[in-house]
Order: structure tokens, then sequence, then C-alpha cells
């Protein structure tokens, strides 16, 4: 009887041991895959809270919803510059859409801002959206293949030649910035820019703030159609001297859905 | 040797169908591919040689470098000729015509790039 007492003790030691110490092995091992799988993102750590102090450059925009409600024409002129300069589809549907930049409605664009009681003009402000090129982007934590990563200066980049369709990135994305390609685009492009490649079927495109135009030196397409009127102002918020810095330092602004802490690089003036 | 007489002109017969593809263009080489050369510049970015074997490579590496390490656009040729590092922009300014050289060695080797799939060809005259 004591003999096998003891014994039956012995067994239930072992087993919490085991049982305690089993998990912590696990967790040890699950958390070095997961740091692997985090890559650069994790350096911008979690979202909100302090914010790191800035270095090199970093590209973003001021867009003043007030210029786009005066003059009607001025939103389809910048979206027309974008699409136009980029080879971007047009299907004629809303399923198949391919949208770098569009208009949204203010309370669609700002779901977390409160919509009750708002003055009658907020509801018909159109709202210029494009990709808001986060300082903590989750498309590019949740992109399989690294086609789609934060250069230096800021510009969340699309590599089309490795994207391979899996649209973990458009789900990730909280602003809908990002499209796929479900059709062959290429006889829905109206008129090709021979400087620039059209994309294919099984692919994801969005906003690459004009890195090819900034490369020889001009301003992003949709900022320069929208020049003479100020409604998108383009620059490098790092640079207080820049243009935005100095609206950015005089105006309200607010960003879209800034409680998920992804740091996006694009304020609006309401 | 049972049936020598029917098993030896056999196996001549057998050997001299399966060499078939050897004898019967040798010698010959088909036709060669000729890809026309741009009259506008005398000189690529790369020796010819060079440019005939790893044409591809070179073009993987221009984009990675633009692309990801923010590398340069503009490139030199041995004699300081500058030229955009771009397919689009660059190799199809000289060379105008993919039908006339690209397509020439790619059909003759059997090769299916898919550059073309997004990128734009230049306008062929007709």
């Amino acid at each position: 009887m004591d003999n096998s007492r003891r014994k039956f003790l012995k067994i239930a030691g072992l087993t919490a041991i085991a049982g305690i110490a089993a998990p912590t092995a696990f967790n040890s091992l699950l958390k070095g895959e997961v740091h692997a799988s985090s890559g650069e993102a994790s350096t911008a750590g979690h979202g909100g809270g302090h914010e790191a102090a800035p270095v090199g450059k970093r590209y973003g925009f001021v867009i003043d919803a007030q210029k786009f409600a005066a003059d009607p024409g001025l939103a389809p002129k910048c979206i027309n510059a974008c699409h136009s300069v980029h080879n971007v589809p047009d299907f004629g549907n809303k399923k198949d859409e391919i949208k770098w930049i569009w208009t949204e409605t203010y309370a669609h664009a700002f779901p977390d801002e409160s919509q009750y009681k708002r003055n009658e003009a907020l509801h018909t402000l159109p709202i210029m959206t494009l990709c808001n090129h986060c300082d903590n982007p989750p498309c590019v934590r949740a992109c399989p293949t690294k086609a789609t990563f934060r250069n230096p200066d800021g510009i969340i980049m699309m590599d089309f030649h490795r994207c391979i369709g899996c649209r973990f990135c458009m789900a990730a994305c909280p602003y809908g910035a990002r499209s796929f390609n479900w059709r062959d685009p290429r006889p829905f492009v109206k008129q090709e820019n021979p400087e620039y490649p059209t994309r294919m079927r099984g692919v994801v495109e969005k906003c690459t703030m004009c890195y090819e135009r900034l490369a020889e030196g001009l301003m992003p397409a949709c900022a320069e159609a929208s020049k003479e009127s100020g409604g998108i102002i383009f620059g490098d918020l790092n640079d207080p001297a820049s243009e935005v810095s100095m609206v950015l330092k005089e105006k309200f602004t607010i960003q879209r859905k800034p409680a998920l802490g992804t740091k996006p690089s694009i304020f609006y003036i309401i | 040797m049972y049936d020598k007489d029917k098993i030896i002109p056999g196996l001549i017969v057998f050997v001299g169908l399966v060499t078939f593809p050897l004898w019967y263009g040798f010698g010959g080489g088909g036709k060669l591919p000729v890809p026309e050369k741009p009259t506008n510049s005398k000189e690529c970015v790369m020796p010819t040689a060079e440019m005939r074997t790893s044409h591809m490579v070179m073009l993987n590496q221009w984009r990675d470098d633009i692309v990801r390490m923010g590398g340069a656009r503009l490139g030199q040729t041995a004699d300081g000729t500058q030229y955009i590092r771009s397919l689009q922009k660059g190799c199809m300014k000289c060379h105008t015509s993919k039908k006339k050289f690209c397509d020439e060695c790619h059909t003759y080797a059997a090769v299916n790039p898919y550059c073309w799939d997004c990128h734009i060809q230049p306008k062929e005259a007709n």
C-alpha cells in the first residue's frame, strides 16, 4: 500500500513538472519564429504611444478637403492624372475596379470620428483617399514574398514582379488602398503610357507615391495636378522646412484610423 | 546466333532510325537567328558576348537595384554614353522592334519570357 502511494506521488509530481515545463519550452521556440517573420516591421514596435526620432526622409501628403469641395473638377483631374500615368485599367464595374486614388465620403474615410450631429456640408465633402504609406505598414508584415516593402524614404513600394496574388496585403490594409487584378488589365487601359508598365492578371496594385517620377525630380502626379489650388501638398515630413511640415505646423489635421497604430503619412484638413 | 540474317539488319535499321535527328541536320544547323542591330548606336551596355548570355540576369539586377536599393537610374557604357537602366525607357529606345530583336532569338531558342505580359513593347511600324 505504502509503496504504491509512493509510486503514485512520484508519477503525479513528474507529470506536473512536465506540464509546466512543456509550454514554456514551446513558447521559447515559437517566439524565435514569430520574431523571424515580423522582419523589419518589428522595429516600428507597437502603434501609437511614443514616436521614434525621425531618421532620414519620410514622404507624405497633406490633403485639403475644402479645396476639393470648392472645385468639383479637381478630384477627377487628380484621379485621371494618376491613373493615366500608371496605366490603371478601367473595367467599368465596381467589382473589378482598380484604384490608386479615389474619393470617399467623410463617414467612410473617418469611421473613428463621431458622425453624430455633424454639419450638412460634411456629408458631401469629397475626401481624396489613397495608400497612406504607413510608418508601421500592416500590408508589409502580411506579404509572404516581400513583394511589398517599405523603402528608406517611407514609400510603401510594390515589386509587381514578385507578387503572387495571395491578397494577404489586401486583407491587412485597413484603408482598402489595394486592388486585385481579377482579369487581364491590358485591354482595359484606355491610353497606354509607354514609359510605365501595366500589370498582369493575379497581381495586387496600389499607389507607389510615383517613385518613378520622384527619381526624375518630379512631383507625384496627383500633387502636380492640384498644384495651383494646393489641394494635395507633397513633401518630406521629417524636413521641418518642407511645405508639408509648414502646413502641418499651422493647420489642424487628422489622419485616417489613427487608433490602429499604422501611423499614416497622409494628413487631412477638413 | 539464331536468325542472324534478320537480327543484324534489324539492328542496323533501328540504330539508323533512332539517330535520324542527328544525321538529318548534320552540318546544316538550321537557320540561325539574325537579330536586327540598332542603327543609332554602336555599343550596348555590356560587351555583346555578355549581353548574349546574361542579359536576363542584368535586367533582374537592374530591377532589384532600382526598386529595392534605390539604385541609380542612369548607367554608362564603356565609351561613356549614358543610358537609362530600364527595359521600356532604356533597351527598347535603341532596339526599337521586339519582333526583329527579342523574338528572333527567343523563338529560335524556344524560350518564352513573360516580360511583355506587363511591360509595353514599342509600337511596331507596319
